[in-house]
């Protein structure tokens, strides 16, 4: 009997790409994962669409609605989900803009900013609304496992990834554990 | 010679002197119990209840509860363990603690306990309220975003350094830490880097200037080892990473 693959999908909402670069920070043991998984809709595969997942993987939180939008359709399509690192699980560093009015931020950027000709604040109807704060994806959606760390290093991805795989229950040693 | 009182916690026997706490014991005996408002050095204050323990079946503060013969104490089991981490979550919520951007981060007794907890994430819903920072100091930062009102500043600042530099302003939910003077920013004050009010923060919000970020990220003070086998940071000679002054 052919073992099928679990299908794997991955995205990165309100987050630097950080913990997608620690996830290729695994390195050789991206061929292991590859014998165990499929990656469908993820910057590694490019793939756009989402299909019926085993695992969903979030980087980021959300700050606007294309963000709670692809969110949702995670939620939906992911049996289990998982918030990566400081950003999905906190808000991370984007959410430090909730010290401050929203007009105030796309002001300071677009209107204030240093060395602006014409300046504008960019209102084009592509551009997803911006919400008024970043929240965490807990706040939306319920979430399997959290993994944190900015990012978590690829040894405590290595080692989500094999217990989850292996069945057996979460156990990170301490010092894959961070919150930084 | 009469024999020395006795407890157990978590069922090791541990000895105590007439009118020591529970806390007070389990120190000097060398059991840790997370606590984050609780500094030997101090009166205890009872306000954090990160050092809940069960006492013959009962939920109580470790730092205030007095050791009694005979008492059966709990701290390291599933139900005491799930009720601090609770106390953190809300801790995190409540302010805000973006640690990959704080300078204390590694070094944080707050991060500490949530790491010994287990916390893996804050669970509740954030809060996210707009606390101001407090930059007029020359040497002195105050980042009031990750203050836990723990008072350790505020004991420290009235009891050791005769200063009366902070104080806790406002009731419950709106209970916050302020500066005592007329504009409420600490350039106004005497305080000094070598107050004692400036070593006994187990959280990021007082900070010094000038220097930051010195030791590289995986040399921090709990970066290798939990704070119940490295200790608190406050109790710690800055030349191990610690903040209390050499
Ligand atoms: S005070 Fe501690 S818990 Fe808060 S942001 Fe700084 S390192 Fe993190
Ligand atoms: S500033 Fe630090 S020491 Fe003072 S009350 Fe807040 S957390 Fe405690």
């Amino acid at each position: 009997m052919i073992e099928s693959k679990l299908k794997v999908a991955t995205c990165s909402l309100c987050g630097c790409f950080g913990c997608h670069m620690s996830l290729l920070d695994l390195d050789e043991r991206l061929f292991d994962l590859a014998e165990k998984v499929e990656f469908d809709r993820s910057p590694l595969t490019d793939l756009k669409e989402l299909g019926e997942c085993d695992i969903g993987i979030i980087e980021g939180g959300i700050a606007n609605v294309e963000n709670v939008h692809t969110l949702l359709e995670f939620r939906a399509r992911c049996k289990i989900l998982i918030a990566m690192g400081a950003c999905a699980i906190s808000g991370g560093i984007p959410a430090m803009r909730n010290h401050y009015e929203l007009k105030d931020c796309l002001e300071e950027s677009y209107t204030r900013g240093i060395g602006l000709v014409d300046a504008q604040i960019p209102n084009d109807p592509e551009i997803p609304l911006l919400l008024d704060q970043v929240h965490p994806i807990h706040e939306v959606v319920k979430i399997d496992y959290f993994l944190p760390g900015c990012p978590p290093s690829a040894d405590t991805i290595w080692t989500f990834v094999t217990q989850l795989l292996a069945g057996q229950p979460i156990a990170l040693p301490y010092t894959q554990i961070h919150y930084d | 010679m009469s024999e020395e009182p006795r407890f157990t916690l978590d069922g090791r026997t541990v000895p105590f002197q007439d009118g020591q706490t529970i806390m007070a014991a389990a120190l000097a005996a060398g059991i840790y119990i997370p606590h984050l408002c609780f500094n030997p050095e101090f009166t205890p204050h009872g306000s954090c209840r990160v050092c809940l323990v069960k006492v013959n079946g009962r939920m109580q503060a470790s730092c205030t509860t007095p050791a009694a013969a005979g008492q059966v104490v709990q701290s390291e089991i599933d139900e005491v363990r799930e009720i601090r981490r609770g106390l953190l979550q809300m801790l995190f919520v409540e302010g805000n603690h973006v640690c990959p951007a704080c300078e204390k981060s590694g070094a944080c007794q707050l991060q500490a306990v949530a790491y010994y907890v287990g916390m893996l994430a804050p669970h509740y819903t954030h809060f996210y309220p707009r606390r101001p920072v407090d930059a007029s100091h020359p040497d002195a930062l105050i980042d009031f975003n990750r203050c836990i009102l723990c008072e350790l500043c505020v004991r420290a600042s009235r009891e050791v350094d005769g200063k009366n530099v902070f104080a806790v302003q406002g009731r419950g939910i709106k209970a916050h830490l302020v500066v005592n003077t007329p504009s409420g920013k600490l350039g106004a004050t005497d305080f000094s880097l070598s107050d004692k009010a400036a070593q006994v923060c187990p959280t990021g919000t007082i900070l010094s200037k000038h220097s930051g970020y010195e030791i590289p990220i995986g040399q921090r003070l709990y970066d290798r080892k939990p704070i119940n086998v490295v200790g608190d940071v406050a109790a710690l000679a800055v030349s191990k990473g610690g903040r209390r002054h050499d």
